[in-house]
């Protein structure tokens, strides 16, 4: 299904390096992905793969010491790393918005919840305060809050987690963006509310026909969520393809140790042996990543070659690619 | 048998002063622990899961009097170590402390980062000496390379290790005085997804060679269900529902253990939805709610639910559930 349809957010060999003192840190090192209209995919990796920079990057709003060194972010027919920063403000919020991890820190402590859900709406359509406040109470009822009206008053302090992280969504909501960026939108949150708030974010993607990228660790939540997925590595793309492929049929090495790694809920082990197939060592430090492909000194697979030559995303099958010179990868041009 | 640890009526109830204009000045309680009991044979490991102030973490150190209980028994091999903890002789407090020992969540936080890891091996043994000094040295480096670290990196400090490396450092200190109970307190949470099984299988393999019981505290279940004998699930400072692991995720009795199981996405897109919907949110443990405290979110409640808190019975040969409407 994917594919046919011309995407809305089309991301081209994105580079976002952070220049530090010891050196520059390649956070992001060329990655490619895109989103079709209506379609949510999910950005899965540990932290330190580049999966919530890149992210950010998208509205640049990866802080420095990241810089955007390379590639193209075209959205809606625009490639946003070129546009002013007037255009670019016209565009957060409006036509792509983001939630935060943290609602907790992510809401202006000092402003009513009514006061920073209007401000939005007025600096993007110009509408009167009143008109404002009726819509923020309207995006209050629809993502779940009772009593809006009330609670438009309340400060983020005299909210719970859970209904922070609603007011979050319902902020993000406000002028109906075409795409809706989420970095781990659930991981602060106790599992019974991540359930919850997992609940309102696919019945309103789903009423208001928006697309989403989806950025988290957590392989259950991109199972629940993802149409298609994106598996980051230390700053690359290993694979990216549909949710059902990439859990029934994954070809990356990493993505395969990845998901027999963790222990499953649905499980026993009693009375066996308890092993988990883990992946050995740890992800490389990107101050210092290693040649070649980065995953090669983890890798169960890695042959003398993949320690010299980087891989280069290749299609697999139609909608699946992979970056491994194991599986038919070229190597990347020398930079 | 007389089991290895026993946890008998334990409470912990916290003094708070109440806000805003009508109750200011006056006081509530916050029951964090409210009458729990368990018990852990040798080479068994209870999961006390649930989510954040259930009170996982406060009945642990209440175990260790890390945290001072109000009440409840401590029954170590059958004898009650909580006066020992509390009391004032130290070689006696030392010699259950040594028996019973704690690894924290944060490895990074939980080391001396002006020590070297050598150094904060040699602290136990120093403190509770099962050994002459001169066989310290070559305990440390035994004990490093039990967790899977080369006893010649000793003499660097915490923030050269990552993560993982630093939870196995947490892990070998826990250790080094031999101890019959640990108690792990989320020791995976803050680690990469990729190192997590490494601990998980060094945590097993530890406990099928040495017979060291775990108490293993967790909200991640996944995890739970790996590494535990036996399950616990706790809400607003109770045990609601306890037993072997296995029943227990097959085959839930109490409402909010079956929502907490079906709350975890399973890792296979497709996978058929049998989740059961909470309302709301965890009240706060100021303001628990009469009766279950649990009837306001549950969906099975009966009349009953509103009156009559439930004690917890027999649902099957290994399990217990407080629940008067089971499901």
């Amino acid at each position: 299904m994917a594919g046919q349809l011309a995407p809305l957010l089309a991301v081209e060999g994105l580079k976002v390096h952070f220049h530090t003192r010891d050196g520059v840190v390649r956070a992001v090192d060329g990655v490619d992905f895109q989103v079709a209209p209506g379609q949510t995919l999910g950005i899965v990796g540990e932290s330190g793969s580049g999966k919530t920079v890149s992210s950010l990057a998208l509205l640049r709003l990866a802080p420095p010491p990241a810089r955007i060194v390379a590639g193209r972010v075209l959205f809606e027919g625009e490639d946003l790393l070129r546009q002013s920063d007037k255009r670019l403000a016209q565009i957060r919020g409006r036509r792509m918005a983001m939630i935060f991890q943290n609602p907790a820190t992510s809401l202006n402590p000092i402003l009513s919840i009514g006061q920073q859900l209007t401000e939005i709406l007025r600096w993007h359509t110009g509408v009167s305060r009143q008109a404002a406040l009726d819509r923020a109470a309207e995006l209050l009822a629809l993502v779940g809050i009772s009593d809006p009206a009330a609670r438009l008053r309340q400060y983020p302090h005299e909210l719970s987690g859970g209904m922070k992280q609603r007011v979050g969504i319902a902020r993000a909501l406000l002028c109906e963006p075409a795409l809706l960026l989420a970095d781990e939108p659930t991981t602060a949150l106790d599992v019974t509310i991540q359930a919850q708030i997992l609940d309102l974010l696919a019945e309103l993607r789903q009423r208001l026909a928006m697309s989403m990228v989806l950025v988290t660790h957590d392989m259950g939540v991109v199972a629940r969520m993802a149409d298609r997925i994106t598996v980051m590595y230390a700053g690359r793309v290993c694979e990216t393809a549909d949710a059902a492929t990439i859990f029934n049929a994954p070809q990356h090495p990493y993505t395969r140790a990845l998901l027999q790694s963790m222990p499953r809920i649905d499980h026993s082990y009693s009375g066996a042996r308890r092993v988990l197939p883990s992946i050995a060592g740890r992800p490389p430090d990107l101050l210092h990543a290693p040649p070649g492909c980065r995953f090669h000194d983890r890798c169960p697979e890695a042959a003398p070659e993949c320690r010299r030559v980087m891989p280069r995303e290749h299609l697999l099958a139609p909608g699946h690619s992979v970056s491994c010179l194991r599986r038919g990868s070229p190597g990347e041009d020398a930079p | 048998m007389t089991p290895l640890l026993e946890v008998r009526g334990l409470r912990k109830h916290y003094r708070v002063a109440k806000r805003g204009m009508i109750e200011r000045g006056q006081s509530g309680v916050v029951r964090a622990v409210d009458d729990v009991s368990f018990v852990l044979q040798a080479g068994q490991t209870l999961g006390l899961v649930g989510e954040s102030g259930c009170g996982k973490t406060t009945t642990a150190r209440s175990i260790l009097d890390l945290v001072p209980a109000d009440a409840g028994e401590i029954l170590l091999d059958g004898r009650d170590v909580r006066p020992i903890l509390a009391g004032t002789d130290r070689t006696a407090m030392l010699a259950v402390r040594r028996r019973m020992q704690y690894v924290f969540q944060d490895p990074y936080l939980s080391l001396n980062p002006r020590w070297t890891i050598n150094e904060a091996l040699r602290e136990p043994l120093r403190v509770h000496a099962p050994q002459h000094q001169r066989d310290w040295d070559g305990r440390i480096a035994a004990l490093l390379e039990t967790v899977g670290l080369e006893p010649r990196n000793g003499v660097r400090y915490p923030h050269e290790f990552s993560g993982g490396q630093r939870q196995r450092v947490g892990i070998a200190r826990a250790l080094a005085v031999e101890p019959d109970v640990v108690l792990l307190d989320e020791p995976v949470s803050s680690l990469d997804i990729s190192v997590r099984s490494q601990i998980l299988n060094l945590l097993a393999a530890l406990q099928d060679q040495l017979g060291v019981a775990y108490v293993y505290i967790s909200h991640d279940l996944s995890s739970v269900r790996f590494i535990s004998t036996h399950v616990a699930v706790m809400y607003l400072g109770r045990i609601v529902e306890i037993g072997a692991v296995d029943e227990i995720f097959a085959r839930p009795r109490h409402h909010y253990t079956a929502a907490l199981i079906s709350a975890i996405p399973v890792p296979s897109p497709g996978a058929v939805d049998r989740r059961v919907h909470l309302r709301g949110e965890v009240p706060s443990a100021m303001n628990r709610p009469t009766g279950c405290p649990f009837h306001p979110r549950c969906a099975a409640a009966l009349p009953i639910c509103r009156e009559q808190d439930p004690a917890l019975q027999p649902m099957g040969p290994k399990t217990q559930a407080a629940c008067h409407n089971p499901a």
